[in-house]
């Protein structure tokens, strides 16, 4: 089936895959928003352990999909793989630090002689959903506005500029992607909670968090949003591979793909009803809504980002060094594998949408967390 | 294509890798084994009922979480450090590396993750049978993550399955199915899994034995060492058939390794093994100095270990740097000599490629194919490049074979004396139980260093030297890295350590 289709075809199929995943992971991001929130939303430790506890049980989603994320760049496109994560060393070092702390301060935060104490753990958490997250954003953001790398005859990378990926945070617009994607994740983990942990109390205070959230997340959002639209894209000769600046790239390139941008502006609508039916009619699925919108919205990015002829991981030093789904990708044999691998994620679905249900038909009590001996 | 950028940067990062894959392998055995014990566990207060088995269970499985998560967070680093730090090797061999990473990610990641949480918080949530079926989840997950890590590294050792493409300047996957079957790889894996088992059971035993040893919590103990001896005497005896097999691919596939492990200089037919021995310090390859202090050899055991025949002749360092005609081994500067001519070629083929020239395309291409499968030794300087460090590789095979022996002798007794119920009363041997706890992780160790020391040069054998691998950075910035990481390790063993200790010392029973 795979082995038959155009090399060009499978590339196309893979970065749609890579999209969905990254859809899935900003989602999964409501874990690290949550993180963030612990000491505004919890008054007490009864509440803290409530929240640690139910995202306690999520964590691991997230981190695997991380996980998952690298791994498929890896197969599907090696050559960006080596090219930002050996030249953006900092950056992608520093996201590294906060996700390892992430692990361990679920499992040792409660736990007697745990060295550094509850409050350092809670720390990490802080430090893993917010500098974490903004740090992926603004790495997201140069896939947008370019990085500073040229690549030999042979595909090998250089990194041009001593700061080594650090450079990405003195662009605006980076960060402003980095803080949208934080302020979202604050704004799904609060519909998490609202979902998930049955205490009126953490409900209310988290309904105004939504709010609050949603407000500081829509100008960042926006900002992004719009300098994305009007901004010169980075497009590419499909015959002779030659890279361009093109105006207005990146709203030529929804135009061409009405379905992607139809996946825009139903994710952007869903997050925004999630929010109205999470504040104003207290209702406690807005995660539902939310957590899908979110997914359209990064992933109709990431489809615009790389399809209909543009570079993906455009190089601002040396254009023609520009990383597309075409140059940088893994042999027709290696993503025919891949592809037949692929066809195991709908049965992965199902069993984590099987086991969160499980775990889920009942809501988290204050009562469940004091019983039970493996709480966090 | 000049890739090795100076040495400096290079160290760093193998240095950096290196800690990061030991600290990892501390935890990763035994969340391999542990998860196995506690499913046999949990499976037993299934079928009988008895609630004991459950506390039982769910004591193992505190210990198993704690351990779990620095592994997972561990496993992050080295994913992300192929591309950070061996950005080339990413790029040379991604193709082929990668896909094993992402199967990972897909097949065995989720699953670990998805059912760690219900394993540990769906006791009253979901049924009996439902649970029983999500420990083993988490424990063929681990294990399945174990497969196709190993299956990427037995390829570094292996390059099957896999052609040198020209016009792409990298190494691409030819068979997926040679590269998941190839017989390293099967071996690696069944036996660094054993070592995980193993690992696990000592952990299991010594810390019944400190228990037995104080006079608490004597049931559990028993039960918990009656599961882990057997499951233990089982895995160390497969630990060892597994080695022999693993010598034996060793001997096939990486024979400079086989010789640096024995401290061989020069070939021999009816080669012995060295049981016990001391290397003549300062010895080089060429000279004339004697290769031991004093040794003692067990006779024609090397030839037959690595080719099934006693009379068969293993080469040595000496004969696979300098060559050995008779024997039909091409001299190191021969090889040289053809990664040169390969990357020459390389060089010249994208030339005409660039002039449009095809005949001289054509030319170039049958030259590097006839070279290829050597392109990596033209990134080395000398013939004595390809020799690995011998002391290292040479002690840490003897500490890991001398203690995989004695872990099944240990087995063996601790099941012996269980069956006679006189296990409580040896106090010298339950306190041998508890001293043996990190040895499992010792020989561990080193079973790795004779795996990874042991083929130095190369990150891919005989296609990609560890110098032409790494990404071109500065030195300052992979030190920079390197001191946090390993200041983030230093607290997250201590911290790790310390809530270990102390959830032993309260018990199964919570101190009650």
């Amino acid at each position: 089936m795979f082995g038959s289709m155009e090399h060009l075809t499978l590339q196309q199929y893979w970065w749609i895959i890579l999209s969905l995943l990254a859809g899935l992971l900003v989602f999964m991001m409501f874990v690290q928003g949550g993180q963030t929130l612990l000491r505004t939303l919890a008054k007490n430790e009864e509440e803290k352990a409530l929240i640690i506890n139910s995202l306690g049980r999520k964590w691991e989603l997230g981190f695997t999909t991380l996980v998952l994320f690298g791994g498929a760049f890896f197969a599907a496109f090696p050559l960006f793989y080596a090219t930002s994560f050996g030249g953006a060393y900092f950056v992608w070092m520093a996201i590294l630090y906060c996700f390892v702390l992430q692990a361990v301060s679920y499992e040792f935060r409660k736990k007697p002689d745990n060295l550094l104490g509850a409050k350092t753990y809670e720390t990490f958490l802080l430090i893993n959903g917010s500098l974490g997250v903004i740090l992926i954003g603004t790495a997201v953001g140069t896939l947008f506005s370019g990085a500073a790398f040229s690549l030999n005859q042979f595909n090998l990378s250089q990194w041009q500029t001593e700061l080594r990926g650090l450079e990405a945070v003195a662009n605006f617009f980076n960060v402003a992607l980095g803080v949208a994607i934080f302020f979202l994740g604050r704004m799904l983990g609060a519909m998490y909670f609202i979902n998930n942990i049955d205490h009126d109390g953490l409900r209310e205070r988290g309904r105004k968090s939504v709010l609050v959230n949603t407000v500081l997340f829509l100008p960042f959002f926006l900002v992004f949003a719009v300098w994305l639209l009007l901004r010169d894209g980075y497009a590419y000769d499909p015959v002779t591979g030659e890279v361009f600046m093109q105006s207005y790239k990146y709203l030529s390139n929804f135009l061409a793909m009405p379905v992607v941008l139809v996946m825009f502006l139903a994710g952007v609508l869903l997050v925004l009803y999630s929010v109205f039916v999470t504040v104003f009619k207290e209702s406690l699925s807005g995660i539902w809504f939310g957590g899908p919108g979110a997914v359209l919205v990064v992933m109709s990015l990431f489809l615009n980002l790389g399809l209909n002829n543009t570079a993906f991981y455009p190089s601002y030093y040396d254009l023609q060094s520009s990383l597309t789904i075409v140059n940088s990708s893994a042999s027709h044999y290696t993503l025919t594998v891949m592809s037949y691998v692929s066809l195991l994620v709908p049965v992965v679905l199902g069993y984590i949408i099987m086991s969160w249900r499980a775990m889920d038909r009942k809501k988290i009590t204050s009562e469940e967390i004091n019983a039970n001996k493996e709480a966090y | 294509m000049d890739l090795a950028t100076g040495i400096e940067h290079v160290d760093w990062s193998r240095l950096q890798f290196a800690v990061t894959a030991m600290f990892h392998f501390i935890f990763v055995p035994l969340t391999l084994g542990l998860g196995f014990i506690v499913a046999i566990m949990e499976t037993i207060y299934v079928k009988t009922g008895d609630e004991y088995w459950k506390m039982v269970t769910k004591f193992w499985m505190k210990l198993f979480a704690i351990n779990f998560v620095v592994g997972v967070s561990t496993g992050l680093i080295m994913e992300f450090q192929f591309g950070t730090n061996w950005s080339n090797y990413s790029w040379l061999v991604g193709d082929i590396f990668g896909a094993p990473l992402a199967i990972e990610g897909i097949v065995a990641f989720f699953l670990e993750a998805t059912f760690f949480a219900v394993m540990f918080f769906g006791w009253d949530k979901i049924s009996k049978g439902a649970h029983l079926f999500s420990t083993w989840m988490v424990a063929i997950g681990a294990n399945l993550s174990a497969l196709w890590i190993l299956v990427a590294n037995g390829w570094m050792t292996y390059p099957v399955g896999a052609h040198f493409n020209p016009e792409t300047a990298r190494n691409e996957m030819l068979s997926f199915a040679e590269i998941l079957f190839s017989p390293v790889a099967i071996t690696k894996f069944l036996h660094t899994v054993a070592s995980g088992y193993v690992v696990a059971a000592l952990f299991v035993v010594g810390i019944s034995a400190w228990y037995l040893l104080k006079g608490r919590e004597t049931q559990f103990a028993k039960r918990s060492i009656a599961v882990a001896a057997a499951f233990g005497l089982i895995t160390s005896i497969f630990l060892a058939m597994s080695g022999d097999e693993s010598g034996y691919e060793i001997a096939q596939k990486q024979p400079m390794k086989m010789a640096a492990m024995e401290g061989l200089y020069d070939g021999q037919t009816q080669a012995g093994v060295v049981a016990l021995g001391m290397l003549t310090p300062g010895k080089r390859p060429g000279d004339d100095r004697e290769p031991f202090l004093f040794d003692i050899y067990i006779p024609y055991a090397l030839s037959f270990m690595g080719y099934r025949d006693i009379n068969a002749f293993v080469p040595g360092i000496n004969d696979l740097v300098y060559g050995n005609p008779e024997q039909g081994i091409p001299a190191a500067s021969e090889l040289i000599e053809r990664g040169n001519l390969a990357q020459e070629s390389l060089a010249a083929f994208h030339d005409a490629r660039d002039r449009g020239d095809e005949i001289a395309m054509s030319q170039h291409r049958s030259v590097i194919e006839e070279h290829a499968p050597y392109i990596g030794y033209g990134y080395l300087s000398e013939p004595t490049d390809i020799v690995p460090p011998v002391a290292l590789t040479f002690y840490s095979f003897r500490v890991m074979v001398g203690l995989g022996v004695f872990f099944i002798v240990l087995f063996a007794a601790t099941f012996y004396f269980l069956r006679k119920n006189t296990l409580e009363n040896k106090t010298w041997f339950l306190r041998l139980c508890v001293l043996s706890i990190p040895l499992g992780f010792i020989a561990a160790q080193a079973g790795w260093l004779v795996a990874e020391v042991g083929r130095q040069p190369w990150a891919i054998q005989d296609l990609l030297p560890v110098q032409a691998a790494a990404t071109s950075i500065g030195a300052g910035a992979v030190q920079i890295t390197f001191w946090l990481f390993v200041l983030l390790f230093i607290i997250f063993f201590i911290a790790g350590f310390k809530i270990m200790l102390r959830q032993i010392v309260i018990g199964p029973q919570g101190g009650k």
